[in-house]
């Protein structure tokens, strides 16, 4: 047993280290420090350095652009990038429709949008929630019906995060409504968001940011050929899809670097003119977070071992099921202790958005974004399956109940 | 990073979990804990023959060679059975100072008794007054001549009132919490002046109140230099609970496969009450604390033997913090969920509950560790 970094992977993990800090633009690592939203712009230049040093899909093949690495460097590339801080590859490309692509797209589709992911020219989004379809996704209403060589696409898809930025949209739509179970008659669609018939409406989420959409889609036409592998099929490829995203899922190397970052703080923050480190109850509320996540490292560090060892693995080692559960609680944990850190300066409100503003903070320079950043966070025990569905995966899957 | 066994580990954990399901089920343990001794001198004899004495002790000196890595798979297996053995008290803790403080003499003349079964040792360091400051020693050695005497009282000795050696833990210079001035004394069990009081903890172990009143013994039984000691404790003492820690993933991979079973067996309303999300959910968080504890064994185990004592103790605090929260919580869920039964003596888990509760008493329980950690910066720059 060994849980350090062996001398080749450390070796490795110097190399992308010193990358992040020769080639993060300064804006963008101090909008990650305040914010951790970065605008598209940002976006769009970081993927450009990221593409361009040939680093835009790590985990993807090399015939399509990755890099080959395995799934330890895969960890260690992300946690560094975390922890510098560096905005991830925009995961709706990266992570959720460019391996749905190069896995069941054909030919013409694996030319015409993998290159346009990778340095992110096409920006995309994901069309799968629904106002009655969250966790019972298969429940989605979206219909597509075939008029000659084009899907004709009613509906409304919900959640949809950034597509106030996308140029694609990957959808979940119903093809056969005949079908006998619900999850038989969806198929995968990719669609332009310029086409006629779509509108975005921006949705404000309780932190006053806009990160969120409802997209309409009113008789909007989709070539037949943007269809992703069989008609009908579409279940699977969003299966294989979500069941992709085991390596990044903890996100530990953000809550490294939100720990750091509370504990420098509140080593500035006075509590009766002490620092607020001193307080014994902070400072054992922080000490807890960092139990918690040294042991997670641990989990992920095994679950990255397991797949290193079994690529092929047909059921993942059972640990990576509680990744998400105590990744994301861990996220919220961190975002709750810096609001705490601000004390009473956390309450004003100060702009409801996370661009850039120039008017004098009130309170600290740091306190602006850390309630609208724990309100945010809210999201990360919902999202990509909620904490209770992942329990009930859990308990199917491992407990077999 | 390599979390796989080696060939040779996983062929003695097969041994040991096949020697232990044979010997030592939840009716034959039932038997051992009500006789005396309290744990079964047949057993012990076994382990030893197994090997499993001899995994952390120097070759040189009649041991495997092994370190905290083989202790751990041992421990888990050992808790994973409940075992009241004297694995704990002898190889780990007092054999754990002979390794850090013995002599070539001293080592070379009881690694041997204790590789082969026949010696049982203890550690007699807690004091009342301590509660869980390692560096509060009351007791007291005075030098005469070319010998010490020892007086002063120790408490919750593990398995003291059975072993034949022990370890004193005596102060000979300096004030009642001060970290130099302990010494380390090899004492034999019997020697004039050494009183024991016999009794069982919560969860069945055996354990002792032990007096020394003017306890003689020859300079030659100094164990380390004098007023050295504490350094020797708090390794061991980092070491003991990483060893905990083990146990516990033992414990919880029993708690967790007992609980589920029982879900699926028993059933209320016409169905296996395993059937009910709320259950189901419970049961998760169970599975969720025994895979963060498995790793935070791993953790403590891993810098069990750093020389660099502050991330030797740190990572020995998180993962008793960890057994001290989650752990009991798991194990009291565990109990929740098997209903009236789980709080009978009939049904195992009552026992496995029992074992994590007693666990946070010993050796400084989640508040006292979370407080250390608290204190001394970072856990995540080690």
């Amino acid at each position: 047993m060994e849980l350090k970094l062996s001398d080749e992977q450390r070796a490795f993990r110097d190399e992308v280290r010193t990358f992040f800090k020769e080639n993060v633009p300064d804006d963008i690592r101090k909008t990650m420090v305040e914010s951790g939203h970065p605008t598209k712009e940002q976006f769009q230049r970081w993927t450009k350095i990221l593409a361009y040093k040939g680093w835009g899909a790590p985990h993807w093949p090399e015939e399509h652009g990755g890099t080959g690495w395995g799934p330890v460097e895969q960890y260690i590339f992300l946690e560094e990038l975390q922890a510098y801080p560096a905005p991830a590859p925009l995961p709706f490309g990266v992570n959720m429709v460019g391996p749905v692509i190069y896995t069941f797209g054909n030919e013409e589709q694996k030319q015409t949008y993998l290159p346009r992911i990778l340095d992110l020219t096409d920006w995309w989004c994901q069309g799968f929630s629904e106002p009655g379809a969250g966790s019972d996704l298969a429940s989605l209403k979206t219909r597509a019906v075939k008029e000659g060589d084009h899907y004709i696409v009613n509906g409304q898809k919900t959640w949809t995060t950034l597509a106030q930025h996308a140029d694609w949209i990957f959808c979940l739509v119903r093809t056969d409504p005949d079908a006998d179970k619900p999850q038989k008659g969806i198929s995968f669609l990719l669609i332009d968001m310029k086409s006629e018939g779509i509108t975005v409406r921006p949705i404000q989420t309780v932190d006053g940011g806009v990160e969120v959409n409802e997209v309409f889609f009113d008789d909007v036409k989709v070539p037949v050929e943007n269809l992703v592998g069989e008609e009908n099929k579409g279940w699977d490829y969003a299966k294989f899809l979500l069941g992709n995203e085991r390596t990044n899922i903890a996100r530990i190397g953000m809550s490294k670097h939100a720990a750091k970052r509370i504990r420098e703080l509140a080593g500035i923050e006075l509590a009766g003119g002490k620092p607020l480190i001193e307080d014994r109850r902070f400072a054992e509320k922080l000490a807890m977070l960092e139990i918690d996540l040294k042991s997670l490292e641990i989990t992920q560090m095994r679950v990255v071992a397991d797949d290193a060892k079994n690529p092929n693995a047909k059921t993942p080692n059972p640990a990576s099921s509680i990744l998400k559960i105590k990744g994301s609680e861990i996220q919220q944990r961190c975002t709750e202790l810096l609001m705490e850190v601000m004390g009473p300066y956390a309450a004003p409100r100060q702009h409801d958005d996370y661009l850039g503003h120039n008017e004098p903070p009130i309170g600290p320079d740091y306190a602006a974004h850390a309630a609208p950043g724990y309100f945010n966070y809210r999201k990360v025990s919902i999202y990509g399956g909620s904490n209770e569905i992942q329990k009930n995966i859990i308990a199917k899957a491992v407990l077999g109940f | 990073m390599d979390f796989d066994l080696t060939e040779e580990q996983s062929m003695l954990k097969d041994s040991l979990d096949r020697l232990l399901s044979d010997n030592y089920g939840f009716e034959d343990r039932e038997k051992i804990r009500k006789a005396e001794p309290g744990w079964s001198r047949d057993v012990w004899a076994q382990l030893a023959e197994l090997g499993l004495l001899m995994l952390p002790f120097a070759e040189e000196d009649g041991g495997f060679g092994g370190g905290p890595e083989d202790v751990m798979l041992a421990m888990e297996s050992l808790g994973g059975a409940l075992s009241l053995e004297p694995f704990l008290a002898t190889v780990v803790l007092a054999g754990g100072a002979l390794r850090e403080a013995g002599s070539d003499e001293q080592r070379g003349e009881l690694v041997p008794q204790i590789v082969g079964g026949e010696l049982v040792m203890a550690l007699a360091h807690g004091e009342r007054g301590a509660r869980y400051t390692l560096s509060h020693v009351e007791t007291t050695a005075k030098k005469d001549g070319d010998s010490y005497v020892l007086n002063g009282e120790k408490s919750i000795v593990l398995h003291g009132a059975d072993a034949h050696k022990l370890i004193v833990s005596a102060r000979t210079s300096d004030d009642a919490a001060d970290e130099d001035g302990i010494s380390l004394f090899l004492v034999d069990a019997d020697a004039d002046g050494i009183s024991r009081r016999g009794y069982r903890l919560q969860d069945d172990r055996p354990a002792a109140e032990i007096t020394l009143s003017d306890v003689r013994v020859p300079d030659s039984a100094r164990l380390g230099a004098e007023g050295q000691g504490y350094g020797v404790l708090a390794k061991v003492h980092d070491q003991a609970i990483a060893a905990l820690a083990a146990e516990a993933v033992g414990l919880l991979t029993r708690i967790l496969a007992t609980t589920t079973q029982y879900l699926k067996d028993r059933k209320q309303f016409g169905v296996p009450i395993a059937k009910f999300q709320v259950l189901q959910h419970d049961s998760v968080d169970i599975f969720v604390a025994l895979e963060q504890i498995r790793s935070i064994a791993m953790y403590a185990t891993s810098e069990a033997d750093n020389e660099d004592a502050e991330i030797r103790s740190r990572a020995a605090s998180a993962a008793k913090v960890m057994l001290g929260q989650d752990g009991r919580k798991a194990a009291e869920t565990a109990i929740q969920l098997h209903g009236g039964v789980g709080v009978t003596m009939e049904y195992a888990i009552s026992h496995y509950f029992k074992r994590m509760t007693v666990n946070d008493m010993l050796f400084g329980n989640a508040d006292h560790h979370l407080k250390r950690i608290a204190e001394t910066g970072s856990l995540l720059e080690s």
